[in-house]
């Protein structure tokens, strides 16, 4: 009989490289894909000749700010020699694990990909303005805080929308229904307003609609027990056909009067919007910004910080548990998708109301599936949730302004940017989400 | 407090899981409740607990008559539980969790969390119990999860605390460390209600004995009473506790593992990477079985049995070493090649690994074998014959099942691992893999199992059963082999004294040419 003491074999071991680096083929990813943009970075510098104009000023500001004017192709060259730097910085831990520190790896990771892509938006922006076609005339200079807070404004229903699913996946509801809820929190508040005349009222309306939708959730899934992906992908069809039926039915014919909404107007404010370039972004917008601010605050001080937000998240991972020490799941459930649904309704309130000003077919056009999404990619927090929302909002943003300037791009390909994006970043940023366990567990008193 | 149940009858349809039970519990003191899986320990004290209702009978506290509808007209009586299946929170923090429910708030319901940290650091001072208030309860170790449960129903002033199958999930020295705790709250005045069907730890830790069966109390011992005696109780006849076997007449070499090396999973389970300090789980591990005896491997749970057995079944991939069976090599063959070589495996985790739950008990009886003849015909399953196979089976390992059609998670523990031995044992094994082949089973499953194994062994089948419970492996091993971190610390002879292999456990080196003291063996034959 022997004991066998034989020597340990770590070489061997997968995964015993650099702490916090992933193992295998996908350790290469990275530097491949650092690689990859850099070479577009020079590649942009080769084509761009002259000088690219940035410009910092809003429309009609009092006070301006100096454009910024940089060669273009070196700005390009610039951004991708820094990208190849971190591509072979990226590189080293995965060749030769034992000589770089592991010093804060998954920090670095995510700087270095955030840094990156920013680099990359740079020399996209220098080369799109010098390579515009606009009829001979001269180029316009891209507006920096036109694209920021555009960004901004676009993504308010899906900032919106996600923090509902947020409360919804925490109390253990999956939320498919938040394209529904948009959508009907848009219809009603176009009518409402048009019928009113007061926005506030139409706003208010709008919010209910939302909640209505996150009843009828709740109501299926909680106490009839109904599949909650199933259910919501019914809801959206359902809200879908009925709001497309009383479009064409009542307000096409009485458009004047039930589907002509005022819009809520733009409010700066008072010093904060003054500040350069943050203030016209962050502090001069509708009120549906300012509230979307209040209910990330709020809503991602709630869940971490007091009683409902605790017993939320209880429900939501283990309910039998909660059970046992008295919390009442269904209650809670019930309260939780119902209040959750007047945010999502105020996000589409602003399609119609914050935004467009009157009501279209499916005019939601699937950002509740995007805010569906953000919320995963977010890890199912309101912070999160909203970056991801913003991140989005940002790239179709981008999309717009680079066709609306006319560069040298096939409108097709510029509209698949946003989704090009999103895959990259969550792919390299997010990694794997562990959702709440009892999301979409229907929870049943034996 | 004083809890006296009188004559509590709970039906479920035309099962009397309760008939009329009466239990008197007297303060500071441990009162086990004894029986085996289905007496109806757990549905009584779920009664006690308000998650059920009891058809008659009454529950008084202190001389007057209560009534729970909910754990919450439970816990406030004073009553906490420790349920078998913790009910924590797994990425809520031990402060979070011992909160949940009775939350220490400020104005606007704002988390006190700092007052939380405080109680829970008080009391689990107070017991001894060591709990960080802000660990996140999914990254420590049962043991500890289970004082956090203890410290949540004393936060919530628990005077009688029931606590059902407390060391099922428990290694023998984190039992060791609850008696001790359990000790020290008898001793603050709380009464403990401790459920368990193992013999041995209600003698060393209970103050008053209650055997149930079949839903009635049917005795009420002493802790000097004999094993035997609470057996014959529990079971309702006079059970074997030790198998009586042959001495072993070990023959051919047939399974040979040779410095195995299996390495880490390459993600864990929170999605975090592997970090360079992760050690291989089975890291250099050598040792033989022979056809005719059973080798058990002992040792303490998490020191690399699981991937041991997954890794001979090629279940996991294998780094370095090489693993024989009757001279081949099978080190990289996959888990039909191996089924093929004849080995039997009876994993760990029967209701995850042993079973489809779902499927039926004649389907489970055939998971190995169903794409061959008499089962297969072609590309179609021969219904009739798997139908006749399960008859027989059925009757051969005397599973209790409604029928050969019913779901094979719905029976119980020890009818499951009777399913799986009826599929593994047929003709033609060569190997019999075994890992914690009793574990949660009560007496008379145990029993069963053992006699099965032993057969197998008398057969000249080569054993290896893989254990954490002593007991088991003095019962069935005709050569003991200690585990610890991936390696063999030592092999010794079944006779060897359990402080020895206790020793070994804990990584204690082999030391050559050394026996056992002498007087240590025979102390052990005397018990």
């Amino acid at each position: 009989m022997t004991t066998t003491a034989s020597p340990r074999l770590p070489d061997l071991l997968p995964g015993d490289g650099s702490a916090g680096a992933p193992g295998g083929a996908r350790r290469f990813a990275m530097p491949a894909t650092f690689l990859v943009f850099g070479l577009v970075d020079i590649l942009l510098g080769a084509r761009s000749h002259g000088s690219a104009t940035l410009s910092f000023t809003p429309q009609f500001a009092k006070v301006t700010i100096p454009n910024l004017t940089i060669p273009a192709d070196g700005t390009c060259y610039l951004c991708g020699a820094l990208t190849l730097l971190l591509a072979v910085a990226a590189l080293l831990p995965a060749v030769a694990p034992r000589a770089v520190p592991s010093l804060g790896n998954r920090l670095w990771r995510r700087v270095a990909i955030g840094v990156v892509l920013f680099l990359f938006v740079i020399a996209l922006l220098a080369w799109s303005d010098v390579s515009q076609s606009s009829s001979g005339s001269e180029a316009i200079p891209i507006n920096i805080v036109n694209l920021l807070s555009g960004s901004l404004n676009q993504s308010i229903p899906i900032m919106l929308g996600a923090i509902t699913g947020v409360i919804c996946s925490r109390s253990g509801v999956i939320n498919i229904a938040i394209e529904g809820q948009l959508l009907l929190g848009a219809f009603c508040a176009a009518i409402a307003t048009s019928a009113t005349g007061s926005l506030w009222v139409g706003l208010v309306c709008g919010a209910l609609a939302g909640s209505l939708v996150g009843s009828l959730l709740a109501v299926f899934a909680i106490a009839y027990i109904v599949d909650q992906v199933v259910l919501g992908v019914v809801l959206n069809g359902l809200i879908l056909g009925l709001t497309g039926y009383l479009y064409n039915s009542i307000l096409v014919p009485y458009g004047d009067t039930l589907n002509s909404p005022a819009t809520f107007n733009l409010w700066k404010i008072p010093g904060l919007g003054d500040i350069p370039i943050l203030g016209p972004v962050f502090f001069d917008s509708t009120v549906f910004l300012y509230i979307t601010y209040i209910v990330l605050a709020f809503v991602s001080f709630a869940l971490f910080r007091t009683r409902w937000g605790l017993r939320t998240r209880a429900i939501g991972e283990h309910p039998v548990a909660a059970d046992t020490v008295g919390i009442q799941v269904l209650a809670l459930r019930y309260r939780n998708v119902i209040l959750a649904g007047l945010i999502a309704g105020i996000g589409g309130a602003y399609f119609t109301i914050g935004s467009v000003g009157s009501f279209g077919i499916n005019m939601s056009s699937g950002e509740g599936y995007i805010a569906l999404a953000a919320m995963i990619f977010g890890r199912y927090t309101p912070w999160g949730a909203v970056l991801a929302a913003l991140l989005f909002g940002f790239t179709t943003q981008l999309q717009s302004i680079l066709s609306s300037i006319n560069v040298p791009i096939q409108s097709n390909l510029l509209l698949l940017t946003p989704y090009v994006v999103t895959i990259i970043v969550v792919a390299g940023l997010v990694g794997k989400v562990r959702g709440p366990k009892a999301e979409g567990v229907p929870y049943v008193k034996s | 407090m004083q809890l006296e149940l009188q004559g509590i009858t709970k039906r479920f349809g035309s099962l009397v899981a309760n008939d009329g039970i009466s239990l008197s519990v007297t303060p500071g003191q441990v009162h086990a409740l004894l029986g085996e899986n289905g007496a109806g320990k757990t549905t009584l004290m779920n009664v006690l607990y308000g998650l059920l209702q009891p058809d008659e009978g009454e529950i008084h506290i202190d001389g007057k008559a209560a009534s729970f509808h909910s754990p919450k007209d439970a816990i406030g009586a004073g009553i906490g539980m420790v349920h078998q299946h913790f009910m924590l929170v797994p990425p809520f923090t031990v402060a979070e969790n011992v909160t949940l429910g009775i939350e220490q708030v400020r104005p606007g319901g704002l988390l006190d969390a700092g007052r939380t940290r405080r109680e829970v650091r008080d009391l689990s001072h107070r017991y001894g119990m060591d709990v960080e208030p802000d660990a996140i309860v999914e990254d420590l170790p049962v043991g500890i999860q289970q004082r956090v449960e203890i410290v949540k129903a004393l936060v919530r002033n628990a005077s009688v605390l029931v606590l059902d199958e407390p060391t099922a999930v428990l290694t023998p020295g984190e039992t060791q460390e609850l008696f001790r705790i359990i000790r020290q709250l008898r001793a603050g005045g709380t009464s403990i209600i401790f459920i368990s069907h193992k013999l041995k730890e209600v003698q060393e830790i209970a103050d008053t004995i209650t055997v149930l069966r079949r839903g009635k109390v049917v005795g009420e011992r002493k802790p000097p009473a004999t094993e035997a005696d609470l057996a014959a109780l529990m079971v309702g006849r006079d059970v074997q506790l030790r198998v009586t076997k042959a001495p072993a007449t070990p023959g051919d070499l047939v399974l040979s593992v040779d410095s195995l090396v299996v390495p880490a999973a390459v993600s864990s389970v929170h999605g975090t990477p592997a970090t360079a300090s992760t050690q291989a789980p089975v890291n250099g591990l050598s040792f033989d079985v022979r056809a005719g005896e059973i080798l058990g491997i002992a040792g303490v749970q998490g020191n690399g049995q699981t991937e041991l057995c997954e890794a001979l079944m090629g279940l996991l991939p294998v780094a370095a070493g090489s693993v024989s069976l009757n001279g081949k090599d099978l080190t990289n063959a996959t888990p039909r090649a191996r089924l093929d070589a004849g080995i039997a495996y009876v994993p760990e985790d029967r209701r995850e690994d042993g079973l489809v739950g779902s499927f039926s008990v004649a389907e489970n009886l055939v998971l190995n074998s169903y794409d061959r003849k008499p089962f297969a015909r072609g590309i179609t399953l021969n219904l009739s014959t798997i139908a006749a196979n399960a008859m027989a089976r059925i009757k051969e390992f005397d599973v209790r099942t409604e029928s050969p059609a019913a779901p094979a998670g719905s029976l119980s523990g020890g009818n499951q691992q009777k399913v799986i031995l009826a599929r593994e044992l047929g003709e033609g094994t060569k190997l019999l893999i075994a890992s914690q082949p009793t574990r949660g089973l009560d007496v008379g499953s145990i029993e069963f199992v053992h006699k099965r194994i032993v057969e197998q062994r008398d057969q000249g089948v080569a054993v290896l059963i893989v254990s954490s419970e002593l007991d088991e492996i003095y019962a069935l091993a005709d050569r003991i082999a200690v585990i610890y971190e991936g390696k063999i610390t030592g092999f010794r002879p079944p006779d060897v004294d359990a402080a020895e292999l206790g020793r070994l456990m804990a990584g204690g080196t082999d030391l050559p040419n050394t026996s056992p003291p002498e007087d240590a063996v025979s102390e052990w034959e005397a018990q």
